[in-house]
């Protein structure tokens, strides 16, 4: 391929300090000019060589996809396909993460106005909040005083039955935990002693409530039989302001949503 | 010096006239500057060494070019391009590090 190379020991004949020197003049008298074809070949082929360098480094330089071998050109695709994979799978995430958080915003907004509304609606069956609207207004007047707890309770069931939805006996409100008991011609309710004659207010659907109490054999009756009269007055506007203070259940827990129920024998 | 100025010339004209390089040339062009820049130095070598012959060096200088873009041609076509390139590229440049090696111990003696 190229000059044959000779053997790297300078020959022994050659002195050692005045190689040097002889080199350089060796160099120089080949590299004088001289108009042989030796040197216009060499020169020849040098601009060839200097050509192909210039070009070439340029090529280099500016060279875009279009110089690149076809392995490169697959790696390089390789390369950008897999990082628009990865950047499209980024811009997935942080989508989905902005719908999140947007949607997010608007559902516990929703959440709030869900749970204020519960809140006003189980305050008023808790007896925690006043509360208005159409009912019927019973007052039973008992000169004899032989009206019982009993009848009290029964008429609170009737009225329920016909879908009171807020009760007040007196100046009581009358919950899911209200109880009435007798004592001395006194009938309570949750403690609180009821002055006669009694009023009962309900909230409700005040035509189904009056007749529901009108009913043959229904309380009405049953307190005419026990010497007392009751007025039933079905009002638009029924104004409940007596209130309950709400109680702590000491015992009762809520059963965890997610939990199974356990009733765990605590004897056997 | 004619040899030199002829390097010089062509790296200008180079430069100047921007030539585009053929596509089917571009895989060869770097591996027969490199075969070529080899050339010149075994030439160089060899004049030091007091046994240049320019029909040699001339021969030399187009046969290294030649069969160095064969081989990467050959090396392309079988598909193993990228790797024999670069083993061409690594044995022409040991070649020119030992030519430049001997060179220096000629010219500077050490």
């Amino acid at each position: 391929m190229t000059e044959p190379t000779p053997p790297t020991s300078p020959p022994p004949s050659a002195p050692t300090p005045a190689r040097g020197s002889s080199s350089w003049r060796r160099l120089a008298r080949a590299g004088a000019p001289r108009s042989t074809k030796a040197q216009a070949l060499g020169a020849a082929l040098a601009l060839a060589l200097g050509f192909a360098i210039a070009t070439q480094i340029q090529q280099t330089q500016d060279s875009g996809l279009d110089s690149m071998r076809q392995d490169d050109l697959v790696r390089v695709l390789d390369d950008v396909s897999q990082r628009s994979t990865r950047l499209d799978q980024q811009v997935r995430e942080l989508q989905s993460q902005r719908d999140a958080l947007t949607t997010g915003a608007n559902t516990s907004q929703a959440a709030i106005d869900q749970a204020t509304k519960q809140l006003e609606s189980l305050r008023v069956l808790a007896g925690t909040a006043p509360a208005q609207g159409p009912g019927i207004k019973v007052t039973i007047s008992d000169p004899t005083q032989k009206v019982t707890a009993a009848m009290m309770l029964d008429l609170l069931q009737e009225l329920r039955d016909a879908g009171a939805e807020v009760v007040q006996y007196g100046a009581n409100r009358v919950v899911a935990s209200s109880w009435f008991s007798s004592s001395g011609g006194q009938i309570q309710v949750d403690g609180q002693p009821l002055t006669r004659p009694f009023t009962v207010l309900a909230i409700g659907d005040k035509a189904t409530m009056a007749s529901a109490l009108n009913i043959p054999g229904g309380i009405v009756e049953t307190l005419r039989r026990a010497d007392a009269t009751a007025g039933i007055e079905q009002l638009d506007t029924v104004r409940i302001d007596a209130l309950q203070s709400p109680r702590t259940p000491r015992y009762a827990q809520p059963v965890p949503e997610s939990g199974t129920p356990t009733s765990t024998p605590t004897t056997k | 010096m004619i040899p030199a100025i002829g390097l010089l010339v062509g790296i200008l004209a180079g430069l100047l006239l921007h030539p585009a390089v053929p596509v089917w040339l571009q895989p060869y062009l770097p591996i027969a500057v490199i075969a070529a820049l080899d050339a010149v130095f075994g030439g160089v070598r060899a004049v030091l060494d007091g046994i240049f012959v320019d029909k040699v060096f001339v021969v030399s200088f187009l046969s290294n070019v030649l069969v160095a873009a064969f081989i990467v041609f050959l090396g392309d076509q079988l598909g193993v391009g990228t790797q024999l390139s670069t083993g061409v590229v690594v044995v022409l440049g040991v070649r020119i590090f030992s030519n430049v090696a001997s060179i220096r111990r000629h010219l500077f003696k050490a």
